[in-house]
């Protein structure tokens, strides 16, 4: 289950102190540390089926298999940013030069306006790590588009 | 928002009644017209002060129209439900009822984008609903409200990004109410109506 997460916490003193409290760990107990600290580990191997659920944040806009306000996410991985044939993207997604992948999702997703000015995608953007790399993962999963 | 807690179960309730527990009448006396004119003029005189005073930007022009997509989205999907026979009252009412809070919001969306001197986007002339696999009286309420779960992490992210605070006040007078409708229509499907402290 993943951890419970504030607003506040978030942004805040929260993962800090998740931290401190891992160094603590870390001397005489690291083998019992190790073992407990799994499950909410933000090193843990990306979770999709966790992502999918941030994903629910974006669905005002998107679909996997339909364009809406914003662009179908299907066959994401390894597309050119601005380049779903039929959907009106602005021009400073399209002069971004991005070519989908973990490292350029991560960084629009951090912040999608401050990253693209302009770009129509207004949306404040996933701030907290585990759910991005999550989510990123989710994104990177999805089925190439079907016919269409 | 993660939908970790496990959802409690809903009184007993006939089968048909879709756990709305809400009494019947209340839906539609409460939300007056009246009260809900008055709250808009009042964020739309906001909205035009703001565009007196220009602190409101080109960026915040896009903020708004792209909501405003999405509303027009909205009152699209909610036309499919209350057009699909799926719908019986008072779930039905509820629905007409939603779909006109939307209306409201893409009316209010529009204006304020012409007073700032913008181009409201138009309906787009058909949409991608998944009305194939809209076969029940629940398909449709847990369609609708994830729309609604949408709308208000959609908002949530707008809120911050509006240079004018007025219109940051409208966005989340609208969150607010996109918040009540995914948790009414939780409750109607038997979900627990608001099953976290935040939202996402
Ligand atoms: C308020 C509506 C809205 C929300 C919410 C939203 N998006 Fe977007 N998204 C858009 C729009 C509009 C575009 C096109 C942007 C442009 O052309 O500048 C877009 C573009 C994108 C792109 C580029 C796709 C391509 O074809 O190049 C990605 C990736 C993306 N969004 C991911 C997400 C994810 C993930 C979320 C949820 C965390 C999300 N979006 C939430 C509206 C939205």
């Amino acid at each position: 289950m993943p951890a419970r997460r504030t607003p506040f916490g978030a942004a805040g003193g929260g993962p800090r102190k998740g931290a401190a409290l891992r160094r603590a760990w870390a001397g005489p107990l690291a083998a019992a540390a190790i073992i407990a600290a799994v499950p909410a580990q933000a090193a843990a191997a990306p979770d999709p089926a966790h992502g999918k659920q941030i994903y629910d944040r974006c669905l005002a806009c998107h679909a996997v298999a339909h364009d809406r306000v914003g662009p179908r996410h299907c066959g994401l991985k390894g597309r050119q940013a601005g380049s779903m044939p039929g959907f009106e993207y602005s021009d400073a997604m399209r002069a971004t030069g991005f070519t989908w992948n973990r490292q350029t999702l991560d960084r629009f997703l951090t912040d999608p306006l401050g990253v693209v000015p302009g770009t129509t995608m207004t949306y404040d953007g996933i701030k907290d790590a585990r759910e991005r790399r999550d989510l990123v993962a989710y994104l990177l999963s999805l089925p190439p588009c079907g016919g269409r | 928002m993660t939908d970790t807690q496990p959802d409690f179960q809903a009184p007993d309730l006939p089968a048909e009644d879709n756990g709305l527990i809400l009494p019947r009448r209340s839906f539609l006396r409460g939300a007056g017209t009246l009260t809900l004119s008055a709250a808009a003029v009042a964020m739309l005189a906001g909205c035009e002060s703001a565009a007196a005073g220009s602190s409101a930007s080109a960026a915040d022009v896009s903020i708004l129209n792209t909501a405003l997509g999405a509303e027009l989205e909205a009152i699209a999907a909610y036309q499919v439900g209350a057009e699909s026979g799926l719908l019986r009252k008072p779930v039905l009412d509820l629905a007409v009822q939603f779909q006109g809070h939307h209306k409201e919001h893409a009316d209010l969306l529009a204006k304020t984008v012409r007073s700032l001197g913008g181009r409201p986007v138009d309906a787009k002339k058909t949409y991608d609903f998944p009305v194939d696999q809209l076969k029940s009286q629940n398909d449709v309420l847990g369609f609708a409200a994830g729309l609604e779960k949408g709308a208000v992490s959609a908002y949530l992210g707008a809120v911050p990004l509006f240079q004018n605070r007025d219109l940051a006040k409208a966005a989340a007078s609208i969150l607010g109410d996109e918040a009540m409708h995914w948790a009414v229509l939780r409750n109607a499907l038997g979900q627990n109506p608001v099953p976290v402290a935040f939202v996402s």
